[in-house]
This record gives C-alpha cells, structure tokens and sequence, in this order.
C-alpha cells in the first residue's frame, strides 16, 4: 500500500476564504496551521468556520491566498496558479452525515473509491476496512437498513480505503453516544498507527477533545485563536477569544467587589451598571476588572420572578430580541448587560415569549467563568 | 387506427430523443450559478403557457421553405420539413420540451450534493459521479420526463394542427383524427379514437402517480 511508504504526513495550510452570507453578512476564515502525524483537533463553537476550513483543504472550496502543501507536495498555490481539484488531492473527508451513496451496497460503497485496482485487490482491500471498523456482516446491505454508527463506521471505511494521505474528520461521530464514539476512534488510532497519516478532526464538543486530543487548534469566527496540547488551550480560558472558542457565547466585563473565602464566591459588579453576580472564587483582588464568561445555555429564562432557588444571581431584565439559530433560539436580554440565552423553541412557546416583556435570569454560581484580562 | 399508430410513434420518437437533449440541459440547469439561467428556463417554459397555434405558427414559419430551419433542412435532405412526419417530430420536441427538463432539474437538485461532494474526494471525476450517482438516484424523475413526454405529445393537436397539417399516414395524428371525425358527424369512429387515446393517457399518468412522483412540477425552487 502506497500509504505505508509515504512515512510520516505533513499539511501545511494557509489560506483566505470569505463568504457573503444570506443573513449574517460577511463571513471570512484567514488560518494558518500545520498539522502532524495523528489526531489533531479543530475545536470551536457553531459557526466559527470549521467545516468551511475542511472544505478549503479538501479543494471542494477554493479560497483566495492559498498555499497548501501535503508532504511538501502543493495541492493548491494561488500565487503560482496551482489548483489540484478534490478529485486528485487523495485525501479522506468524512462529513457530519454518513453520505452514503443509497442505491449501492455497503461494499460497493466501500470500493467506490477503488476503481484504479484489479477485482481481486479490490475486494481484499474492502474486506480488511470492513473487518478493520467491524462491519464486515454488513457487506450486502443497502445503507437505508443500517444504523446510523454502523453508517458512520462504513463511512469512514469508504473514505480511507483509496489509500489517503491525509484524513479531515467533520464532527464525524455527532450524534452517537460516548461508548461507541471511543470505539470508533480506537478503530481510527489502531488503523492509523502503521500508517501516521495527519488527521484532522473537528467538533465542538468539549469531551471530544479531552478524549482524542493530542493536539488542539481552537478557532472562532474564522481565526485561529489558541494552538497546542488540550488543556493548555481548553482548561481555564485565560484569554478573551480562547473563552469563545470554548463555547461562551457571553463575555461580560466586571469589577470585583468583595471576596468570601468562606463561602468560597466573590461577587462583581458589571460594568456600567448596578447589576452584580455571583462567581466561584478566583485569582482575583477586590477592585480588579475582570471578564467573566457564560454559556448561553448555562443560563435559565423565567417569564416571572422565580423564588425558592438555589442558584445566586437571578438578574431582571427585557427581552430584547429572540432569534432561530438551528433547532433552539436565541434569546438577547438586556439585563444590565446584554445576555444571550439559548433556549429550546418548546420553552419558547411555553414560556409565551414576545419581544419587549419582563424577564429574569437564573445563573448558578459555577456557570459564571473568571477569565483574566 | 392508422391515426393512433402514427401518434405512438410519434411520441415515443419525441420521448426518445428529448431524454438524450434533455438530460444533459437539465444537468447544466440545475447545477449552474449562471446568473442569466432564468432566461433559459422561461425559454424552455414558453410552451406550457402559449397556445399551441402561436407556437406552431412560428415553428410552422421556421419550418417552411423560407424559415431558417426549412432551408438548412432542404439544402441537406431536398424537401422541406413542414408537413412531414419529421417535421412533426421537430415541432413536437419544442412543445414538450418544458415536460422533460422539469422533472429532470427537479430530480437532479434533490439529490444531496453532499453525495457529490464524496464521490469527488473518493476520485471520481465529474463524469463518473454523474453516471454512477447522479443518474442512478433520479431514475423515478428520469422516468416522470419520458413518460410525460411521452403523453403530452401523444395529446397534442394545435401544434400538429399547424406544422403537420391533416395527411393521412404521415401527420393525421389521433387528436387530428378525432376532430375529423367529429367534423363529419362520424360520432361512432370519434369515440373509437377518444377512448382508445383516454385509456392510454390514464394508463400512462397512473403509472407515474403509482409511483408517487409529483406530477405538474413548478420549477423547483432555489
């Protein structure tokens, strides 16, 4: 296998890709990254451009100010007009969804990308993916009689069986529960360990990265914003963007204003306003600007003041806008700052949100992050 | 039952050789970005709004010794196409053009281009994509165009009415034949033709409905 001798793999990128949306505007991605042998992550949340990075390197994209090498070889040179179209990149792309073709066979799947080789290599090839990702009883099957991790492991064998030479993992395992994505991933690594192909695997699931990661790039909104070893970048987002990347979608700037060791929380007052939170304890004096960063979805919506709770910081505020962002909705407040909640359309509907109402906000303590300046 | 025979070979000639034009027009149509597109796709439409008598008039124009394709037609073969049975053919591929390329656009966009996207980082060219997926997945619109195609031109009467005229055998079409029967009082021999002509029309359309497909297609949205 032509894979086996190429050695150790390399891809170097670096390109410019922008978009101009239908309703959010102008979308750009400027990265610069290389990757190395095994499992590299590409972390960040919805929306930061990972897919549209995958698609820049696959060549179904063609970005602007390109150069991106694999093995030192060029795939595509914007300044010396070289373009290699997808179809002669030799690499591996597993999509969100399986894509399996419908009308064939798991193993006519599998082979499809196979046909520079004879009938019998071709069928040897396609038993050892199959028996490789444990789907091999599957061979006969139509992709509609089939689940959809079995779907994802046929997937991933089809895309590695022409012989990649490097491998692009979009969020590939979304959907499926921790016991069989660890599977596959085992699957991935053992396949992997001959070959050292650079593979580059997205998602923006916080778990994913602490279970694969060896190495981390974490973008947000089309930038690279932290490179490196998982927890270096992930754990404590001590920089602004690296927070976002992390899936705060709410930075708020604060002033501490007093510490109870005791208790363990301190309390900070955000800026330009009387509203006050609650936060864990951290390295931070009294009279000192923070941010303070909040999931969306770490936030609860009440349309009445709640009482009884044990969560600290219950804020007032208006509803400010409310907006469809894939299956839940994102809701703006205005409550001393502005807060984006995200709440599932059903809460929107039992709750009878309109525009413009009263609200109030629920936020434990530990949902609100301290991240330094 | 001259008349019935001659219209079945005249629609699926059309059927025929309008799946070979239109598939690929239908292919350029649905993944284009062309801006001008909707030119292209109002041209294409023309037929399903105009009265068949407009059409066949500038068709009969076209056709006729002094059209442009009448002359092209008599400098190559030696006789003019209007008032043949090849002329009818031509005339027929331009009305019921619009019934082939709909549902052949509408297939061709419903297939997932993530589907497309895979075949071509698997190394299949655009070709082999096209062949092996593409085809493959759009064979019920595929069989929707023929079939509707098949059936428009078989009812068709204005178009023929222009361009072929009324020659027994060569463009008495079975829609002409009716008329004519009806026009000299033969109401026994017009009801012979209108429900030999209803039965097939209603075996073809339940075919196609049998297989869920829908039928009277708008352009597919973008």
């Amino acid at each position: 296998m032509s894979a086996l001798n190429a050695g150790r793999g390399q891809l170097d990128a670096r390109f410019r890709y922008s978009r101009t949306g239908p309703s959010r505007g102008m979308f750009e991605l400027a990265v610069d990254f290389r990757i190395q042998p095994g499992i590299t992550i590409l972390f960040g949340p919805s929306g930061a451009g990972k897919s549209t990075l995958l698609d820049c390197v696959a060549g179904l994209l063609k970005p602007a100010a390109a150069r991106i090498e694999l093995n030192g070889q060029s795939l595509h040179d914007s300044a010396a007009d070289i373009f290699v179209p997808p179809q002669r990149r030799h690499l591996a792309y597993l999509f969100q969804e399986p894509a399996l073709f419908p009308h064939l066979t798991v193993e006519q799947n599998v082979s499809f990308g196979l046909f520079g080789a004879n009938e019998v290599e071709r069928a040897s090839r396609v038993q050892d993916l199959l028996a490789a990702f444990r789907v091999e009883h599957l061979a006969y099957r139509k992709p509609a009689e089939i689940s959809g991790g079995e779907a994802q492991r046929i997937a991933l064998a089809r895309a590695l069986a022409p012989a990649p030479r490097a491998v692009l993992l979009d969020e590939p395992l979304k959907g499926l529960d921790a016991e069989l994505k660890a599977a596959i991933v085992d699957d991935l690594r053992s396949w992997n360990k001959i070959r050292q192909l650079p593979i580059l695997y997205v998602t923006h699931q916080r778990d994913e990265v602490d279970a694969l990661g060896e190495r981390v790039i974490a973008v947000d909104r089309g930038r690279i914003v932290a490179e490196g070893a998982p927890h270096t970048v992930l754990d404590a987002p001590r920089k602004k963007r690296v927070a976002y990347a992390a899936g705060f979608e709410n930075h708020l700037s604060a002033v501490i204003q007093d510490i109870r060791e005791a208790d363990g929380v301190m309390r900070a007052r955000l800026a330009g306003s009387e509203t006050e939170l609650e936060l864990p304890l951290g390295y931070a004096a009294v009279g000192n600007r923070v941010h303070i960063a909040i999931r969306a979805g770490d936030i609860l919506l009440a349309a009445r003041r709640p009482e009884g709770l044990s969560a600290r910081n219950i804020l007032e505020g208006t509803l400010a806008s409310l907006e469809k962002n894939g299956t839940s909705l994102v809701c703006r407040v205005i409550a001393g700052a502005v807060f984006l909640v995200h709440i599932t359309p059903g809460a929107a509907r039992s709750l009878e949100l309109a525009v413009g109402q009263h609200v109030w906000l629920v936020i434990k303590t530990h949902s609100c992050h301290l991240v330094e300046d | 039952m001259e008349a019935l025979w001659l219209s079945v070979r005249l629609a699926v000639l059309v059927a025929a050789i309008l799946l070979v034009v239109a598939v690929p027009l239908a292919y350029w149509l649905a993944q284009t970005a062309w801006r001008g597109k909707f030119l292209v796709e109002s041209a294409i439409s023309l037929p399903l709004v105009l009265p068949p008598t407009v059409l066949g008039f500038y068709l009969l124009v076209a056709l006729g010794a002094n059209g442009w394709l009448g002359k092209l037609w008599l400098a190559w073969f030696g006789h003019t196409l209007a008032f043949t049975f090849t002329g009818l053919v031509v005339a027929s591929l331009f009305y019921s053009l619009p019934f082939a390329v709909q549902p052949l656009v509408l297939a061709f966009e419903s297939v997932d281009p993530r589907l497309l996207a895979a075949a071509a980082v698997l190394g299949a060219s655009r070709w082999r994509a096209f062949r092996q997926i593409l085809l493959p997945l759009s064979v019920p619109g595929i069989v929707t165009a023929a079939v509707l195609s098949f059936a428009h031109t078989l009812g068709e009467f204005g178009v023929v009415l222009m361009v072929g005229g009324n020659i027994p055998g060569v463009t008495r079409t079975v829609s002409i034949d009716i008329y004519d029967h009806v026009q000299s009082l033969d109401y026994a021999a017009a009801n012979r033709m209108a429900i030999a002509l209803l039965l097939i029309s209603f075996a073809v359309l339940s075919t196609i409905y049998a297989m869920n497909r829908r039928v009277w297609s708008p352009w597919p949205g973008r």
